[in-house]
């Protein structure tokens, strides 16, 4: 009976037109459960994506826990008796990044009736900012803020509404997708542009995104000229963006559109967009100029200096640079396995790319030389693809398309339930679990979607079981 | 279709196959490692269940008595009775200071329904409660269009945020001592608070207090039956079944409590900002205790051993005593490790907050680090300790 498994396998990727990768087996004996290479930890549960890389020493262990309290505690309205955390808003989404990264885990489109903190909504007009970037809608700026501190009026309320999208799979069986609208209520501050594009976001899980940072840019480049190269509609691009700490242009990894390289970018932007704290990086509170109140308000650090210093952006950049990603769970389960060959089959590996060795870190000043040189399996190309028109969110960013987004990594994806107690995936957390997400790719992926579409319930369910084993 | 069914069929037979054979190889080889810690695992895990529930009872007791002076607090309100209610709530957390060994594996405690952020979630942000400095109408207190529960108040806890606490131990000792605003001890809020007619909203106040600590109540008595003896159905039963996988729950919990919460959320962080907000007990200066209280919750489950809050003590089979059978060196070392940090913990000063404070050199300052250092150690003789009665793969360090 042993020898029929393979067998099976192989009856199956040829039927499957599988002709890609090289022997299931062999990309199976290369990856096991260590998804993060030696900074792995073995971890279920809430707290799966809080742990700091397994290799970390000491001194680094500490660092790391000194950047996490500054990234789960609340920041306060000044002027506070807290000398630490003064300086909210004056307009923000949340009071920490645990706020919307709960438990650095992925957050969740709101509950019926209640305003979003986890899911944040870009703004622009159409156009070309500075350095190729957005041209923020001129009264709310680049993103909608819904709360504010006291005597500061918040943005307004998002409004969310939903259509059914109907299909079947080629064996009969039905399913719904529920497609999200947005539209806001009660502006504080006046009506938008007329032109106005939005962009719905949610909070990703943020593991391993030192790791992401570490991967050579060529190897994300490779990705590009090998998809050119092959046929088919699979054509992966990378964008190009503004890295602020550096002061140039650089290769987009972070966000869903491939609009941040950086950790520290990120963090900062975070800081100041979501948090309304401002850093040397950021100096300036997110107000436009028609938002007298937030001009006004009190500023933290009395004014006199960046809300957060050099020192505790960097801790926390640090802390989120290293958590580790957590093992892999069932790797030897024969319906994983067989997962695993179908996400191949299916061509899902083309941009999910499985695996990378890191290089040194771009910002080592951030980061651990324990990130370096690590066999790890991300399962992304790090690039943009146009993923239809179901997902599109018709508002360009940087080079990116209102088609495109950014291949999310999908190593975590099986623990956000452990995490987070729910299941929603894709950039607006529109799909409720794996199979949604894979039924919303449109684009490139219209290919790789019909395969699914054309699998038999257990192959469903063993392509499902594969990707929640990451 | 077929080929599907084929493989999950291999499958199953590959699996009854291992599992046939580990089972034999258990039976066959008495002697291996693994073994042994598996014969002692029952007696173990039943004591640390005994050990666990104590703790629990003698902290629900405790706490009743704190509600008892709370009520006697709120009846009358006077410079006394406030004394007595903060007494009362020092000599409740001797108890519940110890139980946080039983954390970080996802039990009763700190599972998806666990009420550890309704009971001792911090640092409290004061302002989303109460009154503070500056901001005289700030909080749920003073907002009068919030109805106080116990459902309301669980609700607003950690909501937007893993902090705006609302509810817990340190809730109650915010409401009992107030903002810290004094270099040499305690926050001194006046009782004058809790008068009609001497601050706004002191209704408000009384009734916030009172619900949150029958909330407390509520949450400790859970916990206190997830661990009562005799039932076939609470968490215990299952726990004692657990085996391997029981005493991994236990080293879990101890190397975490070592090194991520003890010794890094509260001892490093406080080291390196310098700043109040980052004491654990902050509004009564109990920090000193709280540490002293985690590192004894530790050395208690390692060596089976627990005072209980009359001055009973409890004694049992215990890791230690399982590790002591592969490696008695070990066992030893870690058991003066944790001996040390529980001396190093007792050596830091009341007010903490000033313990903090200095260059590198300065006295608290070391003491705290010696606390840590010792903490770091032994969270690595935990894991050696671990792997010695054949549990490998720890991950430990918690946030």
């Amino acid at each position: 009976m042993k020898s029929l498994k393979p067998l099976s396998l192989t009856l199956l990727l040829a039927a499957t037109g599988y002709s890609y990768f090289p022997a299931a087996a062999t990309v199976e004996d290369q990856e096991g459960e260590k998804t993060g290479g030696d900074t792995t930890v073995y971890a279920t549960g809430r707290n799966a994506f809080s742990f700091p890389a397994a290799n970390l020493t000491d001194v680094e262990r500490t660092r790391f826990v000194i950047g996490n309290s500054f990234f789960k505690r609340n920041w306060v309205e000044a002027p506070s008796s807290t000398k630490a955390r003064d300086g909210l808003g004056p307009h923000f989404i949340a009071r920490s990044c645990g706020g919307c990264h709960v438990t650095d885990g992925r957050g969740e489109p709101p509950k019926a009736g209640e305003q979003p903190v986890s899911l944040l909504i870009r703004l622009s007009v159409p156009g070309v900012g500075a350095h190729g970037g957005v041209i923020p809608e001129p009264t709310y700026g680049d993103q909608f803020n819904n709360a504010a501190v006291q005597k500061v009026k918040p943005e307004g309320r998002v409004v969310i509404t939903h259509t059914e999208v109907k299909g079947a799979f080629a064996d009969g069986t039905a399913y719904t997708l529920k497609k999200p609208y947005y539209s806001f209520a009660d502006l504080g501050y006046g009506p938008m542009a007329k032109d106005v594009m939005v962009s719905p976001r949610v909070a990703p899980q943020i593991i391993g995104v030192g790791l992401l940072e570490a991967i050579a840019e060529a190897d994300i480049l490779d990705n590009a000229r090998q998809q050119a190269a092959t046929g088919g509609a699979i054509k992966g691009v990378p964008n190009r963006v503004w890295d602020a700490p550096s002061g140039q242009m650089m290769l987009g990894r972070f966000g869903w559109k491939a609009n941040v390289a950086t950790v520290a970018h990120q963090t900062a932007g975070a800081f100041n967009g979501d948090i309304g704290i401002t850093s040397r990086v950021f100096p300036d509170e997110a107000c436009t100029a028609a938002q007298k109140d937030c001009l006004a308000a009190p500023r933290g650090a009395q004014g006199k200096a960046p809300e957060i210093d050099d020192k505790i952006l960097g801790d926390v950049v640090f802390y989120q640079a290293t958590l580790a990603p957590a093992a892999r769970r069932n790797v030897d389960d024969p319906q994983v396995r067989l997962g695993k060959s179908l996400f191949h089959a299916a061509r899902c590996a083309t941009c999910h790319r499985p695996s990378y060795v890191t290089t040194a870190s771009p910002n080592p000043q951030f980061s651990s030389p324990a990130l370096n040189g690590q066999r790890i399996h991300p399962y992304t190309d790090l690039l943009l693809h146009d993923m239809g028109e179901g997902l599109a969110d018709g508002r360009p960013d940087g080079q990116a398309s209102g088609r495109q987004w950014k291949t999310p990594p999908l190593w975590g994806v099986g623990l956000i339930h452990d995490v987070n107690s729910h299941r929603r995936l894709l950039h607006d957390g529109r799909a409720d679990g794996v199979l949604e997400a894979i039924l919303w790719h449109g684009g490139e992926a219209e290919v790789s979607r019909n395969k699914v579409l054309n699998m038999s319930k257990p192959e469903r369910d063993a392509l499902v079981k594969f990707v929640e084993s990451l | 279709m077929n080929a599907h069914s084929l493989n999950l069929n291999t499958a199953s037979m590959k699996k009854l196959i291992l599992a046939l054979a580990l089972t034999s190889a258990i039976t066959l080889q008495p002697l291996q490692p693994a073994l042994a810690a598996e014969a002692g695992s029952g007696p173990v895990l039943n004591h640390y269940a005994n050990l666990v529930y104590a703790n629990y009872e003698d902290t629900l007791n405790t706490a009743l008595a704190l509600q008892k002076a709370i009520d006697s607090f709120l009846a009358s309100p006077s410079a006394d009775t406030q004394k007595a209610a903060q007494q009362a709530w020092r000599a409740a957390r001797e108890s519940y200071g110890q139980t946080e060994a039983f954390r970080f594996y996802g039990g009763p405690i700190d599972d998806d329904n666990g009420p550890e952020g309704r009971i001792n979630a911090w640092p409290m942000d004061e302002s989303f409660v109460d009154s503070v400095e500056g901001n005289p109408n700030a909080g749920l207190v003073n907002d009068r269009s919030f109805a106080i529960t116990k459902e309301s108040l669980s609700g607003q806890n950690e909501r937007g945020g893993e902090e705006n606490i609302a509810t817990g131990y340190h809730a109650i000792e915010f409401f009992l001592w107030g903002q810290d605003f004094n270099d040499n001890g305690p926050g001194n809020r006046s009782f004058t608070d809790f008068v009609d007619g001497k601050a706004p909203n002191a209704d408000r106040r009384r009734e916030y207090l009172k619900v949150v600590t029958e909330l407390l109540i509520d949450d400790l008595t859970y916990l206190t039956k997830a661990w009562r003896p005799g039932s076939k159905l609470n968490y215990r039963a299952r726990f004692v079944e657990g085996d391997q996988d029981s005493l991994r729950k236990m080293f879990v919990a101890l190397g975490s409590l070592s090194r991520g919460e003890l010794a890094g959320e509260r001892l490093e962080v406080a080291l390196n900002s310098q700043d109040q907000e980052d004491e654990h007990s902050c509004f009564s200066d109990n920090t000193h205790r709280d540490a002293v209280l985690n590192a004894t919750g530790i050395e208690n489950v390692w060596l089976g051993r627990y005072k209980r809050a009359d001055g009973s003590v409890l004694q049992g089979p215990s890791l230690k005593d399982l590790v002591a059978a592969k490696d008695a060196a070990l066992a030893d070392r870690t058991s003066k490790q944790i001996a040390t940090s529980v001396a190093n913990a007792q050596a830091i000063q009341a007010p903490f907050d000033r313990e903090i404070i200095g260059g590198k050199d300065a006295p608290g300052r070391l003491r705290i680090q010696a606390t840590v250092g010792s903490l770091v150690q032994q969270s690595k003789d935990l894991v050696a300790a671990a792997n010695a009665i054949g549990i490998t793969k720890l991950t430990l360090v918690q946030p």
